[in-house]
């Protein structure tokens, strides 16, 4: 199986902010919107670099996002900056009508999702995002797995056109992807490690725990395919289909409510095209509260030792 | 485009998009003419005089053309009928609003290409934002051609409307021109009995906008109060224009009441509001 090595620790949302000024400087219409978090964004960069090109809107998100639309009318391509509950929550409708349905070329970064966000508690842990923005018509949906594929992302995002929902977090986090990798492609699942007992398909900080989770069951003799799907729409059904026909059994890892999310976009495409078991590791429809990062994934049954659990589980029910 | 400078011509014009608003309600039995009917003096002139705009050749970008946004975007009969008389769509196609396969959709939306529209509304409170966006994005691309936007009073109840409020004078966004279409109805009754807005243009100053008043139903008076605002823009300050209508303006039943908000006449009353509003540019 092959092994990840992690070359150090930085959080995704760092890898946002970098890969935001570096797209700044390949496209002068790249412009970025903040409601009042530019450091926790780690949009100042980007501020200092390119000041003409930032909007501070100040803590009015629902106006950050028609601005955002409105731009794209001028032919800019506008990152909105802000935590993934005021990303998505608080501005559906926004990100609805002014957004998806009248089909703009805005791109949603949203940091600090899901419970890692830690000690503010559940008021700032979106933990149902990806469901929300799953649903809108139009919509892409990218959830990069580390601070290298967070900059590759977002110059990602920023390149295509269409309104995309970028989803990170905050905090330091295993890095484990190269800098530049020629095989992420947005849409198109990353194949991590090839087993035959049971795929594991993960995104976001929860494809590191997998790669780990998977190490623990090949100790144990079982052989587990990870994958990072960091892309959860446009979902790639092939890979999901080709993995399961393989293993025959699947385990889906996300930080984020166990409805809504990847388990169920995984799910749908298994129920239509391949019905095999499925156990999800996700929150199980409840709120997060305060903590740090690490206790509250375990609290909350999202750590490497619940992948490995789940995974024994779905071989038991082959 | 060809614009019409004379004022008989564009009472003309103004009496025929009454009567397609309310042929275009009546026919598809749905719809909201009270709110059409109060501004359709208003788009006319703005349509047919002011804009600086190509219709025959519609973009996204509107790059150097003044924009328009309509923001409470339940009005779409008026809009349709100036959009289709101005020429960015076949007047026949009036026939379809809120018809199944329509590009005339009850409320805006650019997702059937309709040409004229640039962003979808109905879901209020949100057209300014965008049309900051846009104004902004105008600014930074250095086309001097002004954005213009209409609100209802009612929608000035949403919150979002106010963030915009606060952010356009902050950002000096300057090449924007907001109209408030200031009937004091909305859906559930008066605007003072439902919400009370009181005093908007000192709310918009207050906020540090550019405030004027409009008679909606002068066109002279319109004409005069937009080449005013115009001359105020490129100041540092963006510009709200209090405009007063009657809802429902030129059909004697509709007009000053909140009950033809969002209803269409019957056989008797249709026959009625034709026998008040004539042909003067043709039926679609």
């Amino acid at each position: 199986m092959k092994k990840y090595i992690s070359t150090g620790k930085k959080d995704t949302r760092s890898g946002f902010g970098v890969g935001l000024l570096e797209l700044g400087k390949k496209n002068e219409n790249v412009m970025a919107l903040c409601a009042d978090l530019t450091g926790s964004l780690k949009m100042n960069a980007f501020e200092d670099t390119f000041p003409e090109r930032f909007i501070q809107t100040g803590i009015s998100e629902a106006n950050m996002i028609g601005i955002a639309a409105g731009l794209t009318i001028g032919g800019k391509i506008p990152f909105t900056g802000t935590f993934a509950n005021f990303s998505t929550a608080r501005v559906m409708d926004q990100i609805r009508q002014s957004v998806a349905y009248s089909g703009k070329n805005v791109k949603i970064a949203a940091s600090h999702a899901g419970l890692t966000l830690g000690e503010d508690g559940a008021t700032h842990q979106s933990l149902e995002d990806i469901g929300m923005i799953r649903m809108l018509p139009h919509m892409t949906v990218v959830v990069p797995c580390d601070y290298n594929q967070t900059r590759l992302a977002t110059i990602a995002v920023g390149e295509m056109v269409g309104p995309v929902y970028l989803r990170f977090g905050r905090p330091s986090w295993d890095i484990f992807t190269p800098a530049e990798d020629p095989t992420f492609q947005l849409g198109k699942a990353q194949v991590m490690t090839e087993g035959t007992d049971v795929t594991i398909i993960a995104c976001g900080h929860m494809v590191w725990l997998s790669l780990q989770a998977a190490e623990q069951l090949e100790a144990e003799g079982i052989s587990a395919e990870v994958i990072n799907m960091h892309t959860i729409k446009p979902l790639d059904e092939a890979a999901i289909v080709a993995s399961a026909r393989k293993t025959g059994c699947v385990v889906t890892a996300e930080e984020h409510n166990r409805y809504g999310g990847l388990g169920d976009a995984v799910a749908q495409v298994l129920g239509r095209q391949l019905p095999t078991p499925q156990e999800y590791v996700a929150v199980n429809d409840t709120f997060g509260e305060s903590g740090t990062p690490m206790e509250l994934m375990k609290k909350y049954g999202l750590d490497t030792p619940d992948i490995v659990a789940a995974a024994k589980r779905v071989v038991g029910r082959k | 485009m060809k614009k019409i400078d004379s004022i008989e011509e564009l009472q003309k014009m103004a009496a025929q998009v009454r009567r397609d608003i309310v042929r275009m309600v009546y026919r598809v039995q749905s719809g909201h003419p009270g709110g059409s009917l109060g501004c359709a003096d208003f788009l006319t002139t703005l349509y047919f005089k002011v804009l600086n705009h190509d219709p025959a050749n519609f973009t996204m970008d509107g790059k150097d053309q003044d924009l328009f946004f309509l923001s409470n975007g339940h009005i779409s009969p008026v809009w349709y009928s100036v959009l289709a008389r101005s020429g960015y769509f076949p007047v026949e196609e009036l026939n379809t609003f809120r018809f199944l396969n329509s590009r005339l959709q009850g409320h805006p939306a650019t997702e059937e290409g309709l040409p004229g529209v640039r962003v979808a509304s109905g879901s209020l409170g949100q057209g300014m934002s965008v049309a900051i966006g846009a104004a902004y994005a105008k600014k930074l691309n250095q086309d001097p051609n002004l954005v213009y936007t209409l609100h209802g009073d009612g929608e000035l109840n949403e919150g979002q409307i106010w963030e915009a409020a606060l952010f356009a004078p902050h950002h000096k966004i300057d090449n924007l021109i907001s109209v408030i279409d200031r009937n004091s109805q909305q859906i559930d009754g008066p605007t003072e009995k439902v919400l009370a807005m009181g005093d908007i243009g000192a709310k918009f100053a207050a906020f540090g906008w550019q405030v004027i008043s409009m008679d909606g139903h002068d066109l002279q008076n319109i004409i005069d109060t937009l080449a005013r605002a115009k001359s105020m823009t490129g100041q540092g300050k963006p510009i709200a224009i209090i405009m007063h209508t009657e809802m429902g303006k030129g059909v004697d039943y509709m007009e000053g009441t909140h009950e033809w908000h969002g209803k269409p006449p019957t056989e008797p009353l249709f026959e009625r509001a034709m026998a008040q509003l004539p042909e003067t540019l043709g039926d679609f």
